[in-house]
Protein backbone atom coordinates (compact mmCIF):
# COMPACT_ATOMS: atom_id res chain seq x y z
CA UNK A 1 0.00 0.00 0.00
CA UNK A 2 2.65 2.45 1.05
CA UNK A 3 4.74 1.78 -2.00
CA UNK A 4 1.67 2.38 -4.18
CA UNK A 5 1.07 5.80 -2.67
CA UNK A 6 4.50 6.77 -3.89
CA UNK A 7 3.74 6.21 -7.52
CA UNK A 8 3.72 9.35 -9.67
CA UNK A 9 0.03 8.76 -10.37
CA UNK A 10 -0.85 9.75 -6.80
CA UNK A 11 0.87 13.06 -7.25
CA UNK A 12 -0.67 14.04 -10.53
CA UNK A 13 -4.08 12.39 -10.62
CA UNK A 14 -6.06 14.96 -8.58
CA UNK A 15 -4.77 17.83 -10.65
CA UNK A 16 -5.17 16.01 -13.94
CA UNK A 17 -8.73 14.95 -13.16
CA UNK A 18 -9.78 18.51 -12.28
CA UNK A 19 -7.84 19.94 -15.19
CA UNK A 20 -9.54 17.51 -17.56
CA UNK A 21 -13.05 17.91 -16.22
CA UNK A 22 -13.08 21.69 -16.02
CA UNK A 23 -10.60 22.83 -18.66
CA UNK A 24 -9.72 20.20 -21.25
CA UNK A 25 -13.10 18.51 -21.73
CA UNK A 26 -15.02 21.82 -21.79
CA UNK A 27 -12.74 23.01 -24.59
CA UNK A 28 -13.33 19.77 -26.51
CA UNK A 29 -17.08 20.01 -25.94
CA UNK A 30 -17.04 23.60 -27.17
CA UNK A 31 -15.30 22.44 -30.33
CA UNK A 32 -17.81 19.61 -30.72
CA UNK A 33 -20.86 21.80 -30.10
CA UNK A 34 -19.60 24.35 -32.57
CA UNK A 35 -20.58 21.94 -35.36
CA UNK A 36 -24.11 21.53 -34.07
CA UNK A 37 -27.41 23.30 -33.63
CA UNK A 38 -28.16 23.10 -29.91
CA UNK A 39 -30.92 24.99 -28.13
CA UNK A 40 -30.40 23.23 -24.74
CA UNK A 41 -33.78 21.46 -24.96
CA UNK A 42 -33.40 19.14 -27.94
CA UNK A 43 -30.32 17.00 -28.46
CA UNK A 44 -27.59 18.74 -30.46
CA UNK A 45 -28.02 18.29 -34.21
CA UNK A 46 -24.92 18.05 -36.40
CA UNK A 47 -24.88 20.80 -38.99
CA UNK A 48 -21.25 20.81 -40.10
CA UNK A 49 -19.64 24.15 -40.68
CA UNK A 50 -22.87 26.11 -40.89
CA UNK A 51 -22.27 27.98 -37.60
CA UNK A 52 -18.81 29.03 -38.76
CA UNK A 53 -20.15 30.17 -42.12
CA UNK A 54 -22.93 32.08 -40.40
CA UNK A 55 -20.48 33.79 -38.05
CA UNK A 56 -18.21 34.90 -40.87
CA UNK A 57 -20.82 35.84 -43.46
CA UNK A 58 -24.18 36.57 -41.85
CA UNK A 59 -23.60 37.80 -38.30
CA UNK A 60 -23.59 41.53 -38.95
CA UNK A 61 -23.26 42.39 -35.28
CA UNK A 62 -20.17 40.22 -35.04
CA UNK A 63 -18.48 41.60 -38.14
CA UNK A 64 -19.52 45.22 -37.65
CA UNK A 65 -19.12 45.62 -33.92
CA UNK A 66 -17.90 42.65 -31.92
CA UNK A 67 -14.82 41.77 -33.93
CA UNK A 68 -13.60 45.34 -34.54
CA UNK A 69 -14.32 46.21 -30.89
CA UNK A 70 -12.45 43.17 -29.64
CA UNK A 71 -9.50 43.90 -31.88
CA UNK A 72 -9.40 47.58 -30.93
CA UNK A 73 -9.73 46.79 -27.23
CA UNK A 74 -7.16 43.99 -27.31
CA UNK A 75 -4.62 45.84 -29.44
CA UNK A 76 -4.68 48.85 -27.15
CA UNK A 77 -5.07 47.28 -23.72
CA UNK A 78 -2.72 44.35 -24.40
CA UNK A 79 0.40 46.12 -25.70
CA UNK A 80 -0.07 49.32 -23.67
CA UNK A 81 -0.71 47.37 -20.47
CA UNK A 82 2.29 45.18 -21.19
CA UNK A 83 4.60 48.10 -21.86
CA UNK A 84 3.33 49.95 -18.79
CA UNK A 85 4.01 46.85 -16.70
CA UNK A 86 7.54 46.60 -18.04
CA UNK A 87 8.39 50.29 -17.72
CA UNK A 88 6.98 50.53 -14.20
CA UNK A 89 8.76 47.33 -13.18
CA UNK A 90 12.00 48.65 -14.67
CA UNK A 91 11.70 51.89 -12.71
CA UNK A 92 10.70 50.11 -9.52
CA UNK A 93 13.79 47.92 -9.77
CA UNK A 94 15.94 51.05 -9.55
CA UNK A 95 14.68 52.37 -6.25
CA UNK A 96 15.44 50.96 -2.77
CA UNK A 97 13.60 47.98 -1.38
CA UNK A 98 11.14 49.64 1.00
CA UNK A 99 9.58 52.25 -1.29
CA UNK A 100 9.67 49.67 -4.08
CA UNK A 101 7.59 47.23 -2.05
CA UNK A 102 5.01 49.83 -1.12
CA UNK A 103 4.67 51.13 -4.68
CA UNK A 104 4.58 47.62 -6.16
CA UNK A 105 1.74 46.63 -3.84
CA UNK A 106 -0.22 49.72 -4.84
CA UNK A 107 0.34 49.14 -8.55
CA UNK A 108 -0.67 45.49 -8.23
CA UNK A 109 -3.69 46.17 -6.01
CA UNK A 110 -6.27 46.58 -8.83
CA UNK A 111 -5.59 42.96 -9.78
CA UNK A 112 -6.91 41.94 -6.39
CA UNK A 113 -10.22 43.69 -6.85
CA UNK A 114 -12.95 41.87 -8.66
CA UNK A 115 -14.52 43.56 -11.65
CA UNK A 116 -17.99 43.46 -10.20
CA UNK A 117 -16.92 44.88 -6.86
CA UNK A 118 -15.35 47.87 -8.57
CA UNK A 119 -18.38 48.67 -10.74
CA UNK A 120 -19.65 51.05 -8.07
CA UNK A 121 -16.54 53.21 -8.42
CA UNK A 122 -16.82 53.56 -12.16
CA UNK A 123 -20.55 54.14 -12.10
CA UNK A 124 -20.12 56.95 -9.58
CA UNK A 125 -17.04 58.46 -11.23
CA UNK A 126 -18.52 58.35 -14.73
CA UNK A 127 -22.17 58.77 -13.81
CA UNK A 128 -24.26 60.60 -16.41
CA UNK A 129 -25.80 62.70 -13.62
CA UNK A 130 -24.41 66.12 -12.78
CA UNK A 131 -23.48 64.44 -9.48
CA UNK A 132 -21.10 62.05 -11.25
CA UNK A 133 -17.57 63.05 -10.20
CA UNK A 134 -16.17 63.59 -13.65
CA UNK A 135 -19.28 65.37 -14.90
CA UNK A 136 -19.36 67.55 -11.81
CA UNK A 137 -15.76 68.61 -12.39
CA UNK A 138 -16.34 69.25 -16.10
CA UNK A 139 -19.46 71.29 -15.32
CA UNK A 140 -17.71 73.37 -12.69
CA UNK A 141 -14.78 74.08 -14.97
CA UNK A 142 -17.27 75.11 -17.64
CA UNK A 143 -15.90 72.58 -20.14
CA UNK A 144 -19.36 71.17 -20.73
CA UNK A 145 -22.80 72.64 -20.14
CA UNK A 146 -24.68 69.35 -20.09
CA UNK A 147 -23.49 66.23 -18.26
CA UNK A 148 -22.02 63.64 -20.62
CA UNK A 149 -23.59 60.18 -20.64
CA UNK A 150 -20.22 58.44 -20.35
CA UNK A 151 -21.47 54.94 -19.69
CA UNK A 152 -24.55 54.79 -21.85
CA UNK A 153 -23.27 56.66 -24.88
CA UNK A 154 -21.66 54.74 -27.68
CA UNK A 155 -19.04 57.47 -28.10
CA UNK A 156 -17.46 57.09 -24.70
CA UNK A 157 -18.08 53.56 -23.48
CA UNK A 158 -15.19 51.91 -25.33
CA UNK A 159 -12.66 54.51 -24.18
CA UNK A 160 -13.74 54.15 -20.58
CA UNK A 161 -13.48 50.37 -20.88
CA UNK A 162 -9.93 50.79 -22.12
CA UNK A 163 -8.96 53.15 -19.29
CA UNK A 164 -10.51 50.93 -16.64
CA UNK A 165 -8.79 47.84 -18.07
CA UNK A 166 -5.42 49.58 -18.23
CA UNK A 167 -5.93 50.61 -14.62
CA UNK A 168 -6.00 46.93 -13.71
CA UNK A 169 -3.33 45.69 -16.08
CA UNK A 170 -0.43 45.44 -13.61
CA UNK A 171 -1.03 41.83 -12.66
CA UNK A 172 0.95 38.67 -12.18
CA UNK A 173 2.95 39.40 -15.33
CA UNK A 174 4.03 42.72 -13.86
CA UNK A 175 5.26 41.01 -10.70
CA UNK A 176 7.11 38.43 -12.79
CA UNK A 177 8.85 41.12 -14.84
CA UNK A 178 9.80 43.03 -11.70
CA UNK A 179 11.32 39.90 -10.19
CA UNK A 180 13.03 39.17 -13.50
CA UNK A 181 14.72 42.58 -13.66
CA UNK A 182 15.82 42.37 -10.04
CA UNK A 183 17.50 39.05 -10.69
CA UNK A 184 19.64 40.03 -13.65
CA UNK A 185 23.29 39.51 -12.90
CA UNK A 186 24.87 42.95 -12.41
CA UNK A 187 28.15 41.91 -13.96
CA UNK A 188 26.32 41.55 -17.28
CA UNK A 189 25.77 45.30 -17.34
CA UNK A 190 29.33 46.09 -16.40
CA UNK A 191 30.71 43.77 -19.05
CA UNK A 192 28.41 45.26 -21.67
CA UNK A 193 29.55 48.79 -20.90
CA UNK A 194 33.15 47.73 -21.17
CA UNK A 195 32.22 46.27 -24.55
CA UNK A 196 30.96 49.66 -25.69
CA UNK A 197 27.30 49.89 -24.72
CA UNK A 198 26.47 53.57 -25.03
CA UNK A 199 23.20 54.45 -23.37
CA UNK A 200 20.15 53.39 -21.41
CA UNK A 201 18.20 52.38 -24.51
CA UNK A 202 20.90 50.05 -25.71
CA UNK A 203 21.13 48.70 -22.22
CA UNK A 204 17.41 47.92 -22.06
CA UNK A 205 17.31 46.29 -25.48
CA UNK A 206 20.65 44.46 -25.40
CA UNK A 207 20.89 43.45 -21.76
CA UNK A 208 17.75 43.87 -19.69
CA UNK A 209 15.11 42.39 -21.99
CA UNK A 210 17.19 39.50 -23.36
CA UNK A 211 18.29 38.55 -19.83
CA UNK A 212 14.74 38.33 -18.58
CA UNK A 213 13.16 36.93 -21.71
CA UNK A 214 11.46 34.03 -19.87
CA UNK A 215 9.67 36.54 -17.63
CA UNK A 216 8.89 38.73 -20.64
CA UNK A 217 7.20 35.77 -22.31
CA UNK A 218 5.26 34.87 -19.17
CA UNK A 219 4.20 38.48 -18.83
CA UNK A 220 3.09 38.51 -22.46
CA UNK A 221 0.86 35.47 -22.03
CA UNK A 222 -0.65 36.96 -18.90
CA UNK A 223 -1.27 40.26 -20.74
CA UNK A 224 -2.99 38.57 -23.67
CA UNK A 225 -5.15 36.34 -21.50
CA UNK A 226 -5.99 39.17 -19.11
CA UNK A 227 -7.05 41.38 -21.99
CA UNK A 228 -9.47 38.89 -23.48
CA UNK A 229 -10.74 37.93 -20.05
CA UNK A 230 -11.55 41.55 -19.23
CA UNK A 231 -14.35 41.66 -21.80
CA UNK A 232 -17.21 41.51 -19.32
CA UNK A 233 -16.43 45.06 -18.29
CA UNK A 234 -18.53 46.81 -20.92
CA UNK A 235 -21.67 45.04 -19.79
CA UNK A 236 -20.91 45.86 -16.16
CA UNK A 237 -20.29 49.52 -16.86
CA UNK A 238 -23.28 50.13 -19.10
CA UNK A 239 -25.50 47.84 -17.07
CA UNK A 240 -26.78 45.60 -19.85
CA UNK A 241 -26.01 43.10 -22.57
CA UNK A 242 -25.98 44.13 -25.38
CA UNK A 243 -24.11 47.33 -24.61
CA UNK A 244 -25.49 50.61 -26.05
CA UNK A 245 -25.43 50.29 -29.86
CA UNK A 246 -22.98 47.42 -29.38
CA UNK A 247 -20.30 50.01 -28.68
CA UNK A 248 -18.68 48.00 -25.89
CA UNK A 249 -19.60 44.55 -27.18
CA UNK A 250 -16.63 42.17 -27.06
CA UNK A 251 -16.44 38.50 -27.93
CA UNK A 252 -17.11 37.27 -24.41
CA UNK A 253 -20.31 39.34 -24.34
CA UNK A 254 -21.33 37.94 -27.71
CA UNK A 255 -20.91 34.43 -26.30
CA UNK A 256 -23.11 35.31 -23.36
CA UNK A 257 -25.65 36.97 -25.60
CA UNK A 258 -26.07 33.84 -27.74
CA UNK A 259 -25.49 31.29 -25.00
CA UNK A 260 -27.43 32.59 -22.04
CA UNK A 261 -29.86 35.06 -23.54
CA UNK A 262 -30.82 33.37 -26.83
CA UNK A 263 -29.88 29.80 -25.80
CA UNK A 264 -28.18 29.08 -29.11
CA UNK A 265 -25.40 27.02 -27.59
CA UNK A 266 -23.96 25.67 -30.82
CA UNK A 267 -23.55 29.14 -32.22
CA UNK A 268 -22.16 30.47 -28.93
CA UNK A 269 -19.60 27.64 -29.02
CA UNK A 270 -18.31 28.80 -32.38
CA UNK A 271 -17.58 32.19 -30.88
CA UNK A 272 -15.87 30.45 -27.93
CA UNK A 273 -13.68 28.43 -30.26
CA UNK A 274 -12.77 31.50 -32.28
CA UNK A 275 -11.95 33.34 -29.05
CA UNK A 276 -9.69 30.56 -27.77
CA UNK A 277 -7.93 30.34 -31.14
CA UNK A 278 -7.48 34.10 -31.18
CA UNK A 279 -5.87 34.11 -27.71
CA UNK A 280 -3.65 31.21 -28.70
CA UNK A 281 -2.69 32.77 -32.03
CA UNK A 282 -1.91 36.15 -30.53
CA UNK A 283 0.16 34.62 -27.72
CA UNK A 284 2.14 32.60 -30.27
CA UNK A 285 2.69 35.64 -32.46
CA UNK A 286 3.88 37.61 -29.44
CA UNK A 287 6.32 34.83 -28.63
CA UNK A 288 7.68 34.98 -32.17
CA UNK A 289 8.02 38.77 -32.04
CA UNK A 290 9.80 38.68 -28.70
CA UNK A 291 11.90 35.74 -29.77
CA UNK A 292 12.98 37.04 -33.17
CA UNK A 293 14.02 40.48 -32.08
CA UNK A 294 16.85 39.10 -30.01
CA UNK B 1 36.44 54.01 -22.82
CA UNK B 2 32.81 54.48 -21.91
CA UNK B 3 32.28 55.22 -18.28
CA UNK B 4 30.07 52.70 -16.48
CA UNK B 5 26.78 54.53 -16.22
CA UNK B 6 24.44 51.55 -16.19
CA UNK B 7 21.39 50.91 -14.13
CA UNK B 8 21.66 50.59 -10.44
CA UNK B 9 19.34 47.64 -9.92
CA UNK B 10 18.06 47.17 -6.39
CA UNK B 11 20.01 50.09 -4.87
CA UNK B 12 20.65 49.98 -1.17
CA UNK B 13 19.63 53.55 -0.48
CA UNK B 14 18.11 56.69 -1.90
CA UNK B 15 20.12 58.72 -4.35
CA UNK B 16 19.02 61.84 -6.20
CA UNK B 17 19.45 60.06 -9.52
CA UNK B 18 16.40 58.03 -8.55
CA UNK B 19 14.23 61.13 -8.42
CA UNK B 20 13.19 60.77 -12.06
CA UNK B 21 11.72 57.35 -11.30
CA UNK B 22 9.78 58.60 -8.29
CA UNK B 23 8.57 61.39 -10.51
CA UNK B 24 6.76 58.84 -12.67
CA UNK B 25 6.03 56.15 -10.10
CA UNK B 26 4.37 58.24 -7.42
CA UNK B 27 1.80 59.97 -9.67
CA UNK B 28 1.12 56.60 -11.30
CA UNK B 29 0.61 54.94 -7.92
CA UNK B 30 -1.71 57.77 -6.89
CA UNK B 31 -3.75 57.38 -10.06
CA UNK B 32 -3.98 53.62 -9.49
CA UNK B 33 -4.82 54.01 -5.80
CA UNK B 34 -7.49 56.65 -6.35
CA UNK B 35 -10.42 54.30 -7.07
CA UNK B 36 -9.47 52.21 -4.07
CA UNK B 37 -9.19 55.22 -1.78
CA UNK B 38 -12.56 56.25 -3.16
CA UNK B 39 -14.08 52.91 -2.15
CA UNK B 40 -12.73 53.29 1.38
CA UNK B 41 -13.98 56.83 1.67
CA UNK B 42 -17.37 56.14 0.11
CA UNK B 43 -18.03 53.12 2.31
CA UNK B 44 -17.97 55.32 5.42
CA UNK B 45 -20.09 58.15 4.07
CA UNK B 46 -23.41 58.95 5.74
CA UNK B 47 -26.43 59.38 3.50
CA UNK B 48 -26.28 63.19 3.31
CA UNK B 49 -22.70 63.06 2.05
CA UNK B 50 -23.57 60.47 -0.59
CA UNK B 51 -26.18 62.89 -1.92
CA UNK B 52 -24.00 65.98 -1.62
CA UNK B 53 -23.66 68.23 -4.65
CA UNK B 54 -21.02 68.98 -5.74
CA UNK B 55 -19.81 65.51 -4.72
CA UNK B 56 -16.94 65.33 -2.26
CA UNK B 57 -14.22 62.74 -2.63
CA UNK B 58 -13.33 62.29 1.03
CA UNK B 59 -15.71 61.43 3.83
CA UNK B 60 -16.25 64.12 6.51
CA UNK B 61 -18.23 62.44 9.23
CA UNK B 62 -17.51 58.73 8.93
CA UNK B 63 -20.25 56.29 9.89
CA UNK B 64 -20.67 52.54 9.94
CA UNK B 65 -24.25 52.82 8.70
CA UNK B 66 -23.44 51.35 5.27
CA UNK B 67 -21.97 48.25 6.86
CA UNK B 68 -25.01 47.86 9.11
CA UNK B 69 -27.26 48.19 6.06
CA UNK B 70 -25.20 45.57 4.29
CA UNK B 71 -26.00 43.11 7.05
CA UNK B 72 -29.63 44.10 7.45
CA UNK B 73 -30.44 43.90 3.72
CA UNK B 74 -29.31 40.29 3.78
CA UNK B 75 -31.15 39.49 7.00
CA UNK B 76 -34.36 41.03 5.69
CA UNK B 77 -34.23 38.90 2.56
CA UNK B 78 -34.30 35.80 4.76
CA UNK B 79 -30.69 34.69 4.41
CA UNK B 80 -28.59 35.91 7.34
CA UNK B 81 -25.45 37.80 6.35
CA UNK B 82 -23.46 35.37 8.47
CA UNK B 83 -24.64 32.54 6.22
CA UNK B 84 -23.08 34.13 3.12
CA UNK B 85 -19.93 34.82 5.11
CA UNK B 86 -19.83 31.21 6.32
CA UNK B 87 -20.28 29.88 2.77
CA UNK B 88 -17.50 32.05 1.44
CA UNK B 89 -15.26 31.03 4.30
CA UNK B 90 -15.82 27.30 3.75
CA UNK B 91 -15.44 27.55 -0.02
CA UNK B 92 -12.29 29.66 0.21
CA UNK B 93 -10.53 27.65 2.91
CA UNK B 94 -11.29 24.27 1.31
CA UNK B 95 -10.52 25.57 -2.16
CA UNK B 96 -7.20 27.17 -1.28
CA UNK B 97 -6.09 24.08 0.65
CA UNK B 98 -6.99 21.70 -2.18
CA UNK B 99 -5.51 23.95 -4.82
CA UNK B 100 -2.18 24.28 -3.02
CA UNK B 101 -2.00 20.56 -2.27
CA UNK B 102 -3.00 19.25 -5.71
CA UNK B 103 -0.98 21.84 -7.59
CA UNK B 104 2.19 21.23 -5.62
CA UNK B 105 2.06 17.44 -5.77
CA UNK B 106 1.48 17.59 -9.52
CA UNK B 107 4.25 20.15 -9.92
CA UNK B 108 6.65 17.94 -7.97
CA UNK B 109 5.81 14.94 -10.15
CA UNK B 110 6.26 16.95 -13.34
CA UNK B 111 9.55 18.34 -12.09
CA UNK B 112 11.28 15.45 -10.34
CA UNK B 113 9.52 12.12 -10.83
CA UNK B 114 10.05 9.91 -13.84
CA UNK B 115 7.05 8.69 -15.79
CA UNK B 116 5.96 8.57 -19.38
CA UNK B 117 4.10 11.51 -20.83
CA UNK B 118 5.32 14.06 -18.33
CA UNK B 119 6.77 16.38 -20.98
CA UNK B 120 3.50 16.31 -22.89
CA UNK B 121 1.52 17.04 -19.74
CA UNK B 122 3.62 20.09 -18.97
CA UNK B 123 3.31 21.28 -22.58
CA UNK B 124 -0.48 20.98 -22.38
CA UNK B 125 -0.46 22.90 -19.12
CA UNK B 126 1.69 25.65 -20.65
CA UNK B 127 -0.73 25.96 -23.56
CA UNK B 128 -3.54 26.10 -20.97
CA UNK B 129 -1.94 29.28 -19.57
CA UNK B 130 -3.66 30.84 -22.55
CA UNK B 131 -7.00 29.38 -21.53
CA UNK B 132 -9.85 31.86 -21.08
CA UNK B 133 -12.41 30.35 -18.66
CA UNK B 134 -15.28 32.59 -19.79
CA UNK B 135 -15.06 30.99 -23.24
CA UNK B 136 -16.20 27.61 -21.92
CA UNK B 137 -18.94 28.68 -19.52
CA UNK B 138 -21.50 26.67 -21.49
CA UNK B 139 -19.68 23.32 -21.72
CA UNK B 140 -18.69 23.66 -18.07
CA UNK B 141 -22.29 24.12 -17.15
CA UNK B 142 -23.29 21.05 -19.18
CA UNK B 143 -20.63 18.94 -17.48
CA UNK B 144 -21.57 20.09 -14.00
CA UNK B 145 -25.27 19.53 -14.62
CA UNK B 146 -24.60 16.03 -15.98
CA UNK B 147 -22.41 15.12 -13.02
CA UNK B 148 -25.30 16.10 -10.74
CA UNK B 149 -23.17 18.69 -8.94
CA UNK B 150 -25.67 21.56 -9.13
CA UNK B 151 -26.39 22.94 -5.64
CA UNK B 152 -23.36 21.59 -3.83
CA UNK B 153 -20.38 23.33 -2.31
CA UNK B 154 -18.10 21.32 -4.58
CA UNK B 155 -19.29 23.14 -7.62
CA UNK B 156 -18.15 26.42 -6.09
CA UNK B 157 -14.71 24.94 -5.43
CA UNK B 158 -13.68 22.27 -7.91
CA UNK B 159 -13.84 24.24 -11.19
CA UNK B 160 -11.41 26.82 -9.79
CA UNK B 161 -8.82 24.51 -8.26
CA UNK B 162 -6.76 23.40 -11.24
CA UNK B 163 -4.93 26.62 -12.11
CA UNK B 164 -2.49 26.20 -15.00
CA UNK B 165 -0.63 29.32 -13.84
CA UNK B 166 -0.24 27.82 -10.37
CA UNK B 167 1.13 24.52 -11.62
CA UNK B 168 3.44 26.35 -13.98
CA UNK B 169 4.88 28.58 -11.25
CA UNK B 170 5.41 25.80 -8.71
CA UNK B 171 6.96 23.47 -11.28
CA UNK B 172 9.45 26.12 -12.39
CA UNK B 173 10.25 26.75 -8.74
CA UNK B 174 10.80 23.08 -7.89
CA UNK B 175 13.09 22.79 -10.93
CA UNK B 176 15.56 24.96 -8.99
CA UNK B 177 15.95 22.50 -6.11
CA UNK B 178 18.97 20.25 -6.62
CA UNK B 179 18.36 16.56 -7.35
CA UNK B 180 21.08 15.59 -4.87
CA UNK B 181 18.79 16.61 -2.02
CA UNK B 182 16.17 14.13 -3.14
CA UNK B 183 18.76 11.45 -3.94
CA UNK B 184 20.30 11.59 -0.48
CA UNK B 185 16.89 11.41 1.18
CA UNK B 186 16.15 8.33 -0.91
CA UNK B 187 19.36 6.70 0.23
CA UNK B 188 18.21 7.37 3.80
CA UNK B 189 15.11 5.37 2.98
CA UNK B 190 12.54 8.14 2.58
CA UNK B 191 9.56 7.47 0.32
CA UNK B 192 8.47 9.89 -2.40
CA UNK B 193 5.61 11.20 -0.25
CA UNK B 194 7.95 11.75 2.69
CA UNK B 195 10.43 13.50 0.45
CA UNK B 196 7.67 15.69 -0.90
CA UNK B 197 6.26 16.74 2.47
CA UNK B 198 9.47 16.88 4.51
CA UNK B 199 11.96 18.25 1.98
CA UNK B 200 10.22 19.81 -1.00
CA UNK B 201 7.32 21.59 0.73
CA UNK B 202 9.53 23.65 3.08
CA UNK B 203 11.82 24.65 0.22
CA UNK B 204 9.07 25.66 -2.18
CA UNK B 205 6.85 27.32 0.39
CA UNK B 206 7.16 30.71 -1.40
CA UNK B 207 5.65 29.17 -4.52
CA UNK B 208 2.93 27.52 -2.46
CA UNK B 209 2.11 30.87 -0.86
CA UNK B 210 1.82 32.33 -4.35
CA UNK B 211 -0.56 29.61 -5.51
CA UNK B 212 -2.50 30.11 -2.30
CA UNK B 213 -2.90 33.82 -3.00
CA UNK B 214 -3.96 33.29 -6.59
CA UNK B 215 -6.46 30.63 -5.51
CA UNK B 216 -7.73 32.88 -2.74
CA UNK B 217 -8.35 35.71 -5.19
CA UNK B 218 -10.24 33.41 -7.54
CA UNK B 219 -12.37 31.74 -4.88
CA UNK B 220 -13.07 34.72 -2.66
CA UNK B 221 -13.97 37.03 -5.56
CA UNK B 222 -15.91 34.48 -7.62
CA UNK B 223 -19.55 35.19 -8.34
CA UNK B 224 -20.14 33.07 -11.42
CA UNK B 225 -20.20 29.76 -9.51
CA UNK B 226 -23.01 30.95 -7.26
CA UNK B 227 -24.99 32.47 -10.07
CA UNK B 228 -24.66 29.62 -12.57
CA UNK B 229 -24.52 26.42 -10.55
CA UNK B 230 -26.33 27.19 -7.29
CA UNK B 231 -30.09 27.64 -7.08
CA UNK B 232 -30.35 27.36 -3.31
CA UNK B 233 -29.94 30.88 -1.98
CA UNK B 234 -28.54 29.56 1.32
CA UNK B 235 -25.48 28.12 -0.42
CA UNK B 236 -24.40 31.21 -2.32
CA UNK B 237 -21.29 33.15 -1.42
CA UNK B 238 -20.65 36.59 -0.02
CA UNK B 239 -19.20 37.85 -3.30
CA UNK B 240 -22.38 36.75 -5.05
CA UNK B 241 -24.58 38.46 -2.46
CA UNK B 242 -22.56 41.63 -2.96
CA UNK B 243 -22.99 41.41 -6.73
CA UNK B 244 -26.78 41.42 -6.29
CA UNK B 245 -26.78 44.52 -4.08
CA UNK B 246 -27.11 46.90 -7.01
CA UNK B 247 -30.44 45.34 -7.93
CA UNK B 248 -31.54 45.06 -4.29
CA UNK B 249 -30.94 48.70 -3.51
CA UNK B 250 -32.43 49.74 -6.85
CA UNK B 251 -29.17 51.34 -8.01
CA UNK B 252 -29.92 54.39 -5.91
CA UNK B 253 -27.43 56.94 -4.66
CA UNK B 254 -28.03 55.75 -1.10
CA UNK B 255 -27.25 52.24 -2.31
CA UNK B 256 -23.82 53.33 -3.50
CA UNK B 257 -22.59 53.59 0.06
CA UNK B 258 -23.67 50.02 0.70
CA UNK B 259 -22.03 48.85 -2.52
CA UNK B 260 -18.80 50.58 -1.57
CA UNK B 261 -18.89 48.92 1.84
CA UNK B 262 -19.34 45.56 0.10
CA UNK B 263 -16.43 46.22 -2.26
CA UNK B 264 -14.27 47.17 0.69
CA UNK B 265 -15.10 43.96 2.55
CA UNK B 266 -14.25 41.95 -0.58
CA UNK B 267 -10.99 43.78 -1.15
CA UNK B 268 -9.50 43.94 2.35
CA UNK B 269 -8.74 40.22 2.86
CA UNK B 270 -7.08 40.11 -0.57
CA UNK B 271 -4.72 42.98 0.12
CA UNK B 272 -3.95 41.96 3.71
CA UNK B 273 -2.92 38.47 2.64
CA UNK B 274 -0.90 39.83 -0.24
CA UNK B 275 0.97 42.29 1.97
CA UNK B 276 1.90 39.50 4.35
CA UNK B 277 3.08 37.17 1.63
CA UNK B 278 4.43 39.61 -0.97
CA UNK B 279 8.10 38.76 -0.43
CA UNK B 280 7.34 35.10 -1.07
CA UNK B 281 5.40 35.99 -4.19
CA UNK B 282 8.33 38.00 -5.53
CA UNK B 283 10.63 35.11 -4.75
CA UNK B 284 8.39 32.80 -6.79
CA UNK B 285 8.09 35.19 -9.67
CA UNK B 286 11.86 35.21 -10.08
CA UNK B 287 11.46 31.68 -11.46
CA UNK B 288 8.30 32.35 -13.42
CA UNK B 289 9.80 32.51 -16.88
CA UNK B 290 8.63 30.53 -19.90
CA UNK B 291 11.74 28.83 -21.22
Amino acid sequence: MISKINRPAWFITPYIVLFSVFILVPVLIAVGLSFTYFNTIETPEFIGLRNYIELLTRDEVFMQYVLPNTIKFAFIVGPVGYMMSFILAWMLAQIPHKPRTVLAIILYSPSMTSGIAMTVVWTVLFSGDPTGYLNSILLQLGIVTEPIQFLTSADYLMNIMIIVSLWGSMGVGFLAMLAGILNIDKSLYEAAYVDGLKNRWQEIFYITIPSMKPQMLFGAVMAVVGTFQAGAIGVMLSGGNPTPQYSGQLMVNHIEDYGFIRYLMGYASVISVVLLLLVYGISRTTFKLLGERH
Amino acid sequence: MAKFQGVNINPARYHKSQLKFYFVLIPMALFIALPIIFIVSHAFKPENELFAYPPRFFVRVPTLQNFRDLVSIANESGIPFSRYLFNSFVVTVLGVTMSVLFTSTAAYALSKLKFTGKKVLFEINTIALMFVPIAVTIPRYLIIANLGMIDSYFVLILPLIAMPVGLFLVKQFIDQTPDELIESAKIDGASEMQIFFKIIVPIVSPALATVGILAFQLLWNDTSGSSLYINDERMKTLAFYFSTLGARTGNTVAGQGVLAAASLITFVPNIVIFIFLQSRVMNTMAHSGIK
